[in-house]
């Protein structure tokens, strides 16, 4: 028996090691969602080898900012009248933007919208990979010290990077997109398909779960749906490149992500999201009659003098409205009508309760809160009541 | 202080240092997760790979073999999210592998080195492969060109890095 023992030791050891290997592995993989089990031997890996990859990170950035700050100087003048010129630019643009965006906000306001927004956000560097091409995840230079937790979600500027998977103190394991376990609620800019957005073993991304009887064209851009719980709704996720059909009922939807994955080097953590309502900052009380006017800009009280942007400017500059809101094509001491919602088609009730302001003439009191639409307050003399689809109006 | 993990009656057995013996494969596993970051193709390469397979064949015994290609799989493979003990399995295997056949074989010539590391590479991505299917349930695709073209890489890195580690070694 000893013989038997000392002949075949090595083999023994071996089937030995590979069955504790084994027994271990069937473990983690039957506990799908844990992984404190192999915490330690994670912790003592990633402790051993990210130091070295924060210290070379280091050098890099000390190294190359040395040489662009001092050294490298050619050229900043010119640099600095393009900047100039790309402010003054984008000044314009913000100016158009924001008009849209304080309307946009106003009417998420009177449908009581509630939206995710980036509250606050880490940035962090990439220090280094798994080093492995099943595991598409890199390492960042910051962990639960600081104030990092699981399934944060990780972007750039471009778009969404992946979410954070493993928190150690000063470093942290990113999932990207494009690894086969990560997911993503998405939806389709214009066609507003929705879908999941999932890596593959190679490392591309596709939108899963999409009918095959509907339409979908390259080139679209994929957005968050913000319906995972992760991600807020409206991150750039990338640009459809090709679609086929695939298995089943579904679309094969190829999508290239916004980001370049294999070429990340700063990142940056949502640390805090907030759920608020939609509100219209900034702007200044707006009379019911001015907003339902907005609606109706088909139906004026009086038709316009010879020129209108007189009329406009007068408008604007009773100081009633805020200027940022298109002044309404209907006098507000004539009785409005609503208009139907253009997506729903449901017509906007007046519905309300009628009080009387401290001079005694009586108002109609939304039933919208003056909370949810804050300072798009609708508050309307009703000398006439409100008109309703049944007045004969028809809706447009 | 010199470490020996076996001796040797016909083939030369050599030993490490404890610097040696615990810093290269540290350095190969921190070369393994830095370097991809930046120069993107050099994630075909698995260094932890040619350690392993260097120290296996160096040091001519197969306790240590199997020790040393284990203890490297698990190390790299806690640096993934994925269960820890597929690298493990593999390199174990290979750390096996390649000391018994270090044992029978001189393989310090780089023709010999080149086609060693060949066939391990591929055996050892085999196993992998077969782990990752059966166990972990991990969707991978086989490609026999994407696989062969990585094993070349790997022998041709792998005897300059073998030429390089060799000034390691110490004689028993």
């Amino acid at each position: 028996m000893e013989s038997v023992l000392g002949r075949y030791r090595n083999l023994i050891i071996l089937v030995g090691v590979l069955f504790a290997q084994m027994l271990g592995l069937a473990v983690q993989v039957k506990r799908t969602t844990d992984t404190e089990s192999t915490r330690l031997i994670r912790i003592w890996t990633v402790s051993a080898v990210t130091p070295f990859e924060k210290g070379l990170v280091w050098i890099r950035t000390s190294t190359y900012n040395i040489w662009h700050n001092y050294a490298y100087l050619r050229g900043v003048r010119q640099e600095n009248r393009d900047l100039k010129a790309e402010i003054e630019r984008l000044r314009i643009e913000q100016v158009r933007l924001k008009e849209d965006a304080d309307q946009a906000r106003r009417l998420q306001a009177l449908l009581s919208f509630k939206e995710e927004y980036i509250s606050k956000t880490l940035p962090a560097q990439v220090i280094g990979s798994t080093g492995s091409e099943l595991s598409r995840a890199v390492y960042i230079d910051k962990g639960s010290a600081d104030g990092l937790e699981h399934d944060m979600p990780v972007i750039t500027a471009d778009g969404v990077v992946g979410k954070v998977l493993q928190v150690f103190k000063r470093t942290s394991l990113v999932l990207l997109l494009n690894d086969q376990t990560s997911g993503v609620g998405a939806i389709l800019e214009k066609s507003r398909i929705q879908g999941v957005a999932k890596g593959t073993a190679t490392g591309e991304v596709f939108l899963d779960r999409v009918m095959s009887d509907q339409q979908v064209e390259p080139g679209e851009k994929l957005l968050t749906a913000g319906g995972d719980r992760v991600f807020p709704k409206g991150l750039p996720l990338g640009t459809v490149t090709k679609v086929s059909p695939g298995q089943e009922v579904f679309l094969n939807v190829r999508v290239k992500p916004a980001v370049n994955l294999s070429r990340l080097e700063e990142v940056l953590v949502i640390v805090k999201k907030e759920e608020r309502q939609a509100v219209a900052e900034d702007v200044a009380p707006v009379r019911a009659a001015d907003v339902l006017a907005q609606r109706l800009p088909g139906v004026p009280d009086k038709p316009p003098a010879d020129d209108p942007n007189k009329a406009k400017t007068a408008d604007s500059a009773s100081g009633t409205q805020n200027p940022a809101v298109v002044p309404p094509a209907v006098s507000p001491n004539k009785p409005p009508a609503p208009k139907p919602n253009a997506s729903t088609g449901s017509v906007p009730r007046a519905e309300g309760v009628a009080e009387k302001q401290s001079s005694g003439t009586p108002v109609m009191k939304p039933a919208v809160s003056n909370t949810q639409t804050n300072d798009a307050k609708i508050v309307e003399k009703p000398s006439k009541p409100a008109a309703s689809p049944q007045s004969g109006i028809p809706p447009q | 202080m010199p470490i020996t993990y076996t001796s040797g009656e016909q083939v030369e057995v050599y030993r490490f240092s404890v610097p040696v013996t615990i810093g290269v494969p540290l350095v190969a596993l921190f070369l393994q997760a830095w370097l991809p970051l930046h120069i993107h193709f050099f994630s075909v390469f698995d260094l932890p790979l040619l350690v392993t397979i260097f120290f296996a064949m160096a040091r001519r015994s197969q306790v240590a073999g199997l020790l040393t290609g284990g203890i490297i799989g698990l190390l790299q493979d806690s640096l993934t999210h994925q269960p820890i003990g597929v690298y493990g399995i593999a390199k174990t295997i290979v750390g096996y592998g390649a000391s018994s056949l270090g044992i029978k074989l001189d393989v310090e010539n780089a023709g010999a080195r080149f086609l060693v590391i060949l066939f391990f590479y591929t055996a050892h991505q085999t196993i992998y492969f077969m782990i990752a299917r059966a166990l972990v349930r991990l969707t991978l695709e086989w490609s026999w060109q994407r696989e062969l073209g990585a094993a070349v890489a790997n022998a041709v890195l792998g005897v300059f890095l073998f030429f390089l580690l060799d000034r390691f070694k110490q004689r028993t």
